[in-house]
């Protein structure tokens, strides 16, 4: 082996290779594979027609999220509720039969630890640095921010992995995306990623594999970090990686289905390996400054539209390329904006705070510190609260964060994807306006016709209290 | 798969900017359990408008689709290649397409082709009117006018296309393989064999509210 500095994805993929093809495809060992009930029941199909078993059960965890409503699911007596909507009943049954024909570990929807996929992997200790890790889910991505590389597959490639435990690729370019100096008040890692996909566009890092750099990615901690991983998606790179260090190894440590005792060590010495060296090369490389970031949010119906809160809506005019000019005047028709508005002048009637990007204790914490001691604003016809897992919504409860955002005239709910992609029957109604700290603002996303704008976690609960959209800072200036 | 070495017909000369998967099957139509017949969800919303190309009769059932840059961006739904082939669509045009929907259109025998943005606006010129033709062994798109585009795909994918391979029964005869993969981990990387199966994660039943 050569010894040229490499990068993290480098060494991780040197590491999972199991034979190079000439044609430079490669085929590469899967060492976890995360399940869920709305891309699996195909594949599970596709092995029962071919009959093949599932060559790694062990290796696999399935838990259900998309579909599963946020309401009550058991009655007063603790007897299971049925689901409402038959599809979304029989594509959860669908998993349950499935997972236990095929013997794949199991988390139910009654169990503590059910939760969106994205937060349960790490919660468990499922999701470990210098593995690889798929999911029938673009936001895989956001494993990544605990130096595993990550990534969003399709049914068809569920299905390869679950037959094979491998995947057929070729290895990605690499951008790394390197965030120095210190985050002003109020500035969130939402905020930071919000920021990045604006600079590099939503297909910025097609074909790259990308890596987060440099302080503000160093100072986050992991829920932070999940967030900036979770949306590399939306700016076109499959994944987005940062390098194992101590705040990710005290993270892990204990959780249950991470390394014990003397594997433990090993396990950590070779983390320790992992980071990119010094003067190693990537294909691409973008800075940002810290202090050029404020809170940010996007106004139309790609997440590359982001603007500061302190901005305006863009006149359509004003975009060089004409195919964005086309894009943008069909978003502000969609969105129900005119060019020139202050971002600050929209009124909304939904708040929405959850979802793989922004639904852990933190985020949680950081919503409840701005609504406390105010309540929500007349007009919000309905606020959200959707915990990312059931030991997020236990810890929440144990702060007495769940008895500030009720009293404050929030719903607080179980956990899923809900409101994020309108799956299960949370959604934002045509022509209304949802404030939400989920990933994707795209047409009918939240539920048709609905109009979305990305914000962090505390701008959602700010928007939430002033029935518009706000500017966080001068919520918690004014209560300093 | 059935082997593809040619696309030949009308295309939807569409050109439109960073098509997300919502928008080519919206997620109300993922609750099903089989892969058929999603073409009738296909491109919902921009169908709800009056005067939209894939209503209009000069286009009914064309095999090509001329999108803008970005395509497919979004969520990973395979549902949107199977959506597209149940449309009849077997080639879609664009500057560039997510990596994750262009996985899943090869393995549905759907060709993203890659072409320049100038060549994707003569294409949605010529699609108005003629047929467009892509051709795998020459890797060609043509149109009647001597227009003339040459594109590139992955080797290994674009074999797959043109021989209809299956890669999962190709990867299982390299059984070998990924067995002495595993037990050199299981040496090297021990912990990472571990997986659900390690000590105190016993998962089903255990922690109930």
């Amino acid at each position: 082996m050569s010894n040229a500095p490499r990068t993290l994805y480098e060494k991780i993929w040197a590491d999972h290779v199991i034979e190079r093809r000439d044609d430079g495809t490669c085929l590469i060992y899967i060492d976890r594979h995360l399940v869920h009930e709305v891309t699996s029941p195909q594949a599970f199909a596709g092995l029962r027609a071919a009959g093949r078993a599932l060559r790694r059960p062990d290796l696999t965890l399935a838990v259900p999220d998309h579909n599963l409503p946020t309401t009550a699911r058991v009655d007063a007596a603790g007897q299971p509720l049925l689901i409402a909507d038959p599809a979304s009943a029989g594509q959860l049954s669908a998993l349950r039969a499935n997972v236990a024909e095929f013997g794949v570990p199991y988390i139910d929807a009654l169990d503590a630890r059910q939760g969106i996929v994205h937060v349960v992997g790490p919660e468990q200790g499922f999701t470990l640095p210098g593995t690889t890790l798929v999911c029938g889910d673009s936001h895989t991505s956001a494993h990544g921010a605990l130096g595993a590389l990550a990534f969003g597959i399709g049914t068809s490639e569920v299905e390869h992995v679950m037959a094979t435990q491998t995947l057929l690729l070729a290895q990605s370019k690499t951008m790394e995306v390197r965030v120095d100096g210190t985050l002003g008040y109020g500035v969130s890692p939402k905020d930071v990623v919000l920021a990045i996909i604006g600079k590099i566009g939503a297909a910025g890092g097609t074909g790259y594999v990308i890596e987060f750099t440099g302080e503000v990615i160093r100072a986050m901690s992991v829920e932070g970090r999940l967030t900036v991983s979770n949306m590399s998606i939306e700016g076109g790179a499959r994944s987005g990686l940062i390098a194992p260090d101590e705040t990710t190894f005290a993270y892990l440590k204990g959780r249950p289905m991470a390394p014990k005792g003397a594997d433990w060590d090993k396990a950590v010495a070779y983390w320790r390996t992992l980071p990119s060296d010094a003067g190693a090369r990537y294909d691409a490389t973008v800075q940002l400054q810290a202090s050029d970031i404020a809170p940010s949010l996007t106004w139309g119906t790609s997440p590359e539209d982001v603007v500061p809160i302190t901005g305006a809506v863009p006149d359509p005019e004003s975009f060089a390329d004409p195919s964005k000019r086309v894009a943008a005047q069909k978003s502000l028709d969609y969105m129900g904006l005119a060019a020139g508005t202050r971002m600050q002048d929209i009124g909304i009637e939904h708040v929405f705070i959850g979802s793989c990007t922004n639904s852990r204790i933190e985020d949680l914490r950081a919503a409840a510190a701005v609504v406390k001691g105010h309540h929500v604003a007349d007009r919000i016809r309905q606020a959200l609260i959707v915990p990312g897992s059931g030991l997020v919504k236990r810890q929440a409860e144990a702060e007495g964060l769940d008895r500030i955002f009720v009293e404050a005239g929030f719903e607080w709910r179980e956990p899923g994807c809900s409101m994020c992609l309108a799956m299960n029957p949370d959604k934002v109604p045509a022509g209304e306006r949802c404030a939400s700290t989920s990933n994707r603002n795209f047409v009918g996303r939240q539920g048709p016709g609905a109009r979305t704008h990305l914000v962090s976690p505390a701008m959602a609960a700010a928007a939430a209290v002033t029935g518009r959209l706000t500017d966080v800072r001068d919520l918690m200036t004014a209560d300093a | 798969m059935e082997p593809v070495r040619q696309v030949e017909g009308r295309a939807y000369p569409w050109g439109a900017k960073n098509i997300d998967t919502d928008i080519i099957i919206p997620a109300h139509w993922l609750k099903t359990t089989t892969r058929e017949g999603l073409g009738k969800g296909a491109f919902e919303t921009v169908r709800a408008q009056p005067g939209n190309l894939f209503d209009d009769p000069r286009y009914a059932g064309a095999p090509v689709l001329v999108a803008g840059d970005n395509f497919g961006c979004g969520s990973s739904r395979e549902h949107a290649a199977w959506a597209l082939a149940d449309l009849g669509i077997k080639a879609v045009i664009a500057p560039s397409f997510s990596d994750i929907f262009s996985g899943n259109a090869f393995k549905n025998g759907i060709v993203p082709v890659v072409l320049p943005q100038a060549a994707v606006d003569r294409l949605v010129e010529v699609a108005r009117t003629d047929p467009i033709t892509v051709d795998l062994e020459t890797m060609t798109v043509t149109t009647p006018y001597q227009d003339r585009f040459g594109f590139t795909l992955d080797p290994f994918r674009r074999r797959c296309l043109l021989e209809g391979l299956d890669e999962i029964g190709m990867t299982l005869a390299q059984d070998t393989a990924i067995s002495k993969y595993e037990s050199d981990v299981a040496q090297a990387r021990p912990w990472t064999l571990v997986g659900v199966g390690g000590e105190g994660s016993v998962v089903e039943g255990a922690g109930r509210t």
